[in-house]
């Protein structure tokens, strides 16, 4: 037909198309192969720096291309003069911002421009800011870009201020950035820092920032960053770890420190030093587990004559370097054990989330969030939110409240059900903590709570009696070996099916685990590392239907009496 | 010289509307002969931008309702014996009531010309002097033969707007350019570069005190202007977006976003927060209704899946409807006029919820609103399809009047045109835009009436740090029955208005005259009066932005109209109708499409050009030299910035870090 454009065919394009893609390929191997050659070869020159360039424009991922770049640029600084140098990064650096354009999330190509700007002879920093605005106003959530810019920003000296005037307007943009308010965590802590050092920020720009935030997650309470900075907000300064509790036992010849978080205790090193009786005594210092990982138990053998009755008394005091911090106690003649402890409050024994002591600021907080419940009634991120002040308000008082918001959430998310049961877990043995802590008791009741997991055994160093009956218990956590002068151990009506992972409990005289899922007798073999074990009851549990049961573990356990009807 | 055209196309399209031009792209760009005519000197009919002289120009041929000389009637001799003829009307009648005010002082402005202009404005009046035929026997050029310039100058008012492009000024000359169009991959970055330079320039300017414009400077820099005579903005994604990105004709074209959705509330002009970011940063809302607003807007996004939530309102209006939700008054009145913009006491629910859903689905596509706006003002969008159709060849006759459709009386079918030299031009199918046809013809047509004024204003009606915004406000009805106002200020980078000023367009649907309909609205918002007594007025308080200048006029309405309504239509001649009262283009658009599909059922209907690389070119000479596609390599779909995340993208758990 008249004017019609005439034009290639579905089949013609294709086969064009086919051989120039073959055409590409071939070419591509070809020059993969040459800079293998050469780098073989050792041959560091600029003819290396074409080839790779050729292969990297296409395809910058191409993570050993970029080091032999570097190997060349390296032998090149060594022959050349400054100002070559300075042409040659300038260079590569134009052709890194092209690479970028092929990709904007290339890990090494982002590394490759921090290398070389590392070695420029005269970086131009305000150029490089510049690249970072340009690339975040085409993808404001690209964290490569924003991994840089904090890095760009570091070495040009860029006021935090500044910083955080950019953060600003990208969340304008978009609030839904996480790198955006990542950054502003980094950043105001350092403008801004709470002198007292109980919160993150003084107080005039966290109620600013949590104005800020919250007219994110009114807009949107679907976006997840503005929950995590939320929570960010509103939690505690980071404070060292301190020693909460020193138990000795002289029957055992062992002295046990419980941290108030892990801590690592390299062997040799004075960070924990014990003085017995006012002279230095050397010990050395393990986790319950021999393990020696970062942990919050560190236990010591004593020396004999560090414990001999002929004394009236004997003094320990452990000292914690790290921390400046130093605590003793005293065992008398004729006492078998002797402890401290730090009169404990909640804020102190649980590094909740979330700061107390801006109360009324979390109040104000838990008000909003309640409003915005009511709106939003199956929005999970605003019930965890509801529980997460509501605990570092008051635990107890709020403790059925929590309850109840806790089954909202699993109605509302199913998904994370367990994680949520655990969640409840830890609470509820906090809470019992709590109240334990009060009371100056030494037994701690546990039972029929549907717990799924154990939290914070570290702080029931001393107990000697738990009851944890009744209970959606599945195994036991090695975190039990922090029950130092545990005796009697309740657990029946759980689920248990093995007591794999249970350590040896020094002073356990007394276990119950009747209405268990325990199967064989061997499963019962960690128990002999609990010398004092004396009662078992195994009754209602599947291996008393076992004929070879009893006999079994006669043989495993000789010296314990066990009931298994 | 007239014999210049030839005899016989495929298509004959009369008018140069929006539709018309896109039914003569489709056409071309299928490989129709085209032969596109409009009696008046400038494109677009009732859809074309002129500059402020321009205007002043069509002011006066309207007013002067001028007789139409006896036309001699010797076309008549042509007809044969088996044919009958359908005269087309001489005289536009779908423009009323015009009249213009100024509001400053005119003494010294006499003598001014308006810059650069080439001569003064051409005859208007259809007079059939030789002459004049010699002129517009010059305009019969195919446009494919000028590819490299401008493409569509016919008058010296568009060689004037050419000259214009060629200024050394950075904001103009940046703007344009349209073969090195900035439509090519690094589109996004060039737009927002021009607009950070302008937003530099205007800052320094905005820091000074404001100058008092006088109507001379108005006229000195009437090229300045260019005034739209209907005002529209794109939906971002409407039909006709999707049209422009399909057929690649946005490469003609550039666009800004509108920066901002405005309401008119206890006589106040507030900003609308319509998108997640605006909500976001939004100062008026309280958090509960960002809440509530957020959720409502959600929701209306995917109504349709939740019939449930507003059943039992179907039959009720949606302003009904929003009182029964969880909406603050505040709320309710930004989602029935802002977002929705609908009646309150007539549309319906369901029409309430379909619209705001159109306005959310657009959002973020290029901006935080929904609309975007032409440079150069709306009648650049049909020009920019005459172009697609010039490239493929199509034929272009401005000043061309067309005497009669010739019908044979046999087959009831048209097959050609007389024209005012009387050569007769047979084609296979006719478009004709509806002004063009006789009062015979529309005798028992019912037209409506749009309202509209255009006002020179000296400030913007809600001022914020940046003078350079889009705005686009509705103001309802003071009585319930009155028509909603549209109102659409542009500011001078919008290359529509001089700079310290603004455009502003006023349109709704009429009820009486445009003065009587939009005076009582200009009056809220603007200051009206000589200077003296509004600086004793105001004391220093808010001050609302002056009228330098206005217009008012009544356009005819000739959308919707049923074709049977038209009196003994031949099956292939098409009619198109004129512009339409809504705010976006999609009826045009619409109309195109059907009118075309009609025609061709079996063509597609504007498909993207090929690639350049795959034009099989066999030197026959039929091929244009240059199709004009050579800019990029590999056209993109999208010539426009990245999307953005909008309210529907919401965010699910996607960690970025």
């Amino acid at each position: 037909m008249h004017g019609r454009l005439k034009v290639k065919t579905t089949e013609e394009q294709a086969e064009a198309k086919r051989l120039e893609r073959e055409k590409k390929l071939h070419q591509y191997k070809a020059t993969t192969e040459a800079i293998f050659e050469k780098r073989r070869l050792g041959q560091l020159d600029k003819e290396g720096l074409e080839l790779t360039s050729q292969i990297l424009g296409a395809n910058p991922d191409f993570a050993t291309l970029w080091n032999f770049r570097r190997e060349i640029f390296l032998h090149l600084e060594e022959e050349g003069s400054p100002e070559e140098m300075q042409a040659l990064c300038q260079g590569e650096l134009g052709f890194l911002e092209s690479c970028l354009r092929v990709n904007p999330k290339s890990y090494g190509t982002w590394h490759h421009r921090c290398w070389v700007l590392e070695r420029a002879p005269q970086p131009d920093w305000a150029r490089e800011l510049e690249l970072c605005a340009r690339f975040l106003e085409s993808d404001e959530r690209n964290f490569h870009c924003w991994d840089y810019r904090r890095f760009v920003a570091k070495r040009a000296q860029v006021p935090a201020e500044d910083e955080l005037r950019f953060t600003d307007s990208l969340i304008t943009r978009n609030f839904s950035n996480y790198s955006s308010w990542h950054y502003r965590s980094c950043l105001l802590p350092q403008l801004h820092p709470d002198p007292q050092h109980h919160g993150r920020l003084t107080e005039d720009v966290l109620l600013r920032e949590l104005e800020l935030v919250q007219n994110a997650f009114f807009t949107d309470p679907n976006d997840q960053s503005a929950w995590l900075y939320h929570r960010w907000l509103l939690g505690r300064a980071d404070l060292e770890p301190t020693i909460h509790c020193v138990y000795v036992n002289r029957e055992d010849a062992c002295l046990a420190v419980a941290f108030s978080q892990p801590v690592r205790v390299t062997p040799g090193s004075h960070g924990l030093i014990l003085l017995a009786d006012e002279a230095p005594l050397t010990v050395e210092w393990h986790t319950p587990d021999g393990r020696n990982r970062p942990g919050v138990i560190w236990l010591c053998d004593l020396p004999a004559l560090a414990l001999n009755d002929h004394w009236p008394q004997h003094t320990f005091r452990v000292i914690w370097a790290p921390g400046q911090c130093q605590k003793e106690c005293v065992l008398f003649k004729g006492r078998k054990d002797c402890w401290y402890r730090d009169s404990v409050t909640e804020e102190q024994v649980f590094r909740c989330e979330l700061s107390v002591e801006k109360s009324t600021v979390l109040q104000a907080e838990l008000e909003s969030c309640k409003e915005l419940q009511a709106l939003e009634p199956d929005n999970k991120w605003c019930l965890l939110t509801i529980i997460l002040l509501m605990r570092a308000l008051d635990p107890l008082v709020y403790e059925r409240e929590t309850l109840r918001y806790f089954e909202a959430l699993k109605a509302t998310d199913p998904m994370r059900a367990a994680y949520l049961d655990d969640l409840r877990s830890k609470f509820l043995v906090e809470n019992s903590i709590l109240k334990m802590e009060y009371a100056e008791a030494r037994v701690v009741d546990l039972s029929h709570r549907e717990l799924t997991a154990l939290g914070h055994l570290e702080h029931l160093l001393l107990v000697t009696h738990m009851n944890l009956a009744g209970n959606r218990l599945q195994h036991l956590p090695p975190a039990l070996a922090a029950l130092r002068c545990l005796e009697v151990l309740e657990l029946d009506g759980n689920e248990i099916e093995s007591l794999d992972g249970l350590p040896g409990l020094p002073r356990l005289q007394e276990l119950s685990l009747r209405r268990n899922r325990l199967r064989r007798p061997s499963d019962l073999r960690p128990l002999t590392s609990c010398p004092c074990l004396a009662q078992l009851d195994l009754a209602e549990n599947p291996l008393t239907n076992l004929p070879e049961a009893p006999a079994e573990l006669a043989n495993l356990l000789p010296a314990v009496h066990i009931t298994l009807v | 010289m007239a014999d210049n055209l030839p005899s016989e196309f495929d298509v004959a399209v009369i008018g140069t509307g929006l539709p018309e031009s896109i039914i003569a792209a489709a056409c071309s760009r299928s490989g129709q002969r085209v032969l596109h005519v409009d009696s008046r000197s400038y494109y677009g009919g009732n859809w074309a931008s002129f500059s402020f002289s321009g205007l002043l120009s069509w002011i006066k041929e309207k007013q002067e309702k001028t007789e139409v000389s006896e036309e001699s009637e010797d076309w008549r001799k042509l007809i044969l014996e088996t044919e009958e003829a359908i005269s087309l009307s001489k005289k536009d009648t779908t423009i009323q009531h015009v009249e213009d005010v100024c509001y400053i002082s005119q003494d010294s402005a006499e003598d001014i010309e308006e810059a650069g202009a080439l001569s003064k404005l051409p005859d208007l009046g259809g007079s059939d002097t030789n002459e004049t035929a010699q002129q517009s026997g010059k305009g019969c050029l195919a446009l494919d033969k000028q590819l490299g310039t401008k493409g569509c100058e016919m008058s010296p008012e568009t060689i004037a707007s050419n000259d214009r492009e060629c200024t050394p000024e950075g904001e103009d000359t940046e703007v344009i350019s349209e073969r090195e169009s900035s439509y090519d991959a690094t589109s996004g970055h060039s737009t927002l570069e021009t607009e950070k330079t302008e937003n530099a320039s205007t800052a320094e300017v905005s820091n000074l005190e404001p100058k008092k414009i006088t109507y001379s400077q108005i006229v000195k820099e009437g090229r300045r202007f260019n005034i739209d005579l209907v005002s529209k903005v794109l939906y971002s994604q409407g039909l006709l977006i999707d049209l422009l990105i399909k057929s690649n004709v946005s490469r003609y074209a550039e666009f800004k976003n509108a920066t901002r959705i405005l309401v008119f509330r206890e006589g106040k002009v507030e900003q609308v927060p319509c998108s997640r970011a605006d909500v976001f940063n939004s100062k008026q809302l309280t958090m509960i209704e960002k809440r509530m607003l957020m959720k409502f807007l959600t929701f209306c996004l995917e109504y349709e899946q939740h019939p449930d939530e507003y059943q039992d309102y179907k039959d009720c209006t949606f302003s009904k409807y929003l009182k029964s939700q969880k909406l603050t008054p505040n709320l309710q009145h930004f989602i029935l006029h802002s977002i929705a913009m609908v009646s309150e006491s007539d549309s319906s629910t369901t029409d309430g919820l379909k619209a705001t859903k159109k306005f959310l689905h657009c959002l973020g596509r290029y901006g935080n609103t929904p609309f975007l706006f032409p440079l150069y003002g709306q009648g650049e969008i049909s020009q920019c399809f005459c172009r697609m159709c010039a490239v493929f060849g199509g034929t272009y006759c401005l000043r061309h009047s067309i005497q009669c459709l010739v019908v044979d009386k046999e087959s009831g079918r048209c097959k050609a045109i007389i024209d005012h030299f009387g050569q007769r031009i047979s084609a296979n199918y006719f478009v004709v835009e509806d002004s063009y046809l006789s009062e015979e013809t529309c005798t028992n047509v019912c037209y409506r009436q749009i309202s509209r004024a255009v006002l020179i204003t000296d400030q913007s009606v809600l001022k914020t740090q940046s003078d350079q915004q889009i705005s686009v406000l509705t103001v309802p009805p003071v009585e319930p029955g009155q028509p909603v106002v549209c109102v659409i200020e542009l500011c001078s980078s919008t290359m529509t208005c001089m700079k310290g000023t603004y455009l502003v367009h006023l349109t709704c649907s009429s009820t009486k005259t445009a003065k009587e309909d939009l005076e009582p609205v200009i009056q809220k918002l603007f200051i009206l009066n000589d200077e003296k007594e509004t600086e004793s007025e105001n004391g220093g308080g808010l001050e609302k932005p002056r009228v330098l200048w206005a217009v008012y006029f009544n356009m005819r309405d000739s959308a919707g109209i049923d074709r049977n309504s038209y009196d003994s239509l031949p099956p292939n001649v098409y009619i198109c109708s004129g512009p339409d009262c809504a705010l976006g283009n999609d009826y045009a658009v619409k109309q195109a499409e059907t009118i075309f599909q009609e025609m061709f059922p079996k063509e597609e209907f504007c498909p993207p050009p090929p690639n350049p690389e795959d034009i099989v070119y066999d030197g026959d000479g039929t091929q244009p030299e240059d199709p004009g596609f050579s800019i990029s390599p590999e056209p993109k779909a999208e010539p426009l910035p990245e999307e953005s995340s909008n309210i529907e993208n919401k965010v699910t758990e996607e960690h970025n870090e």
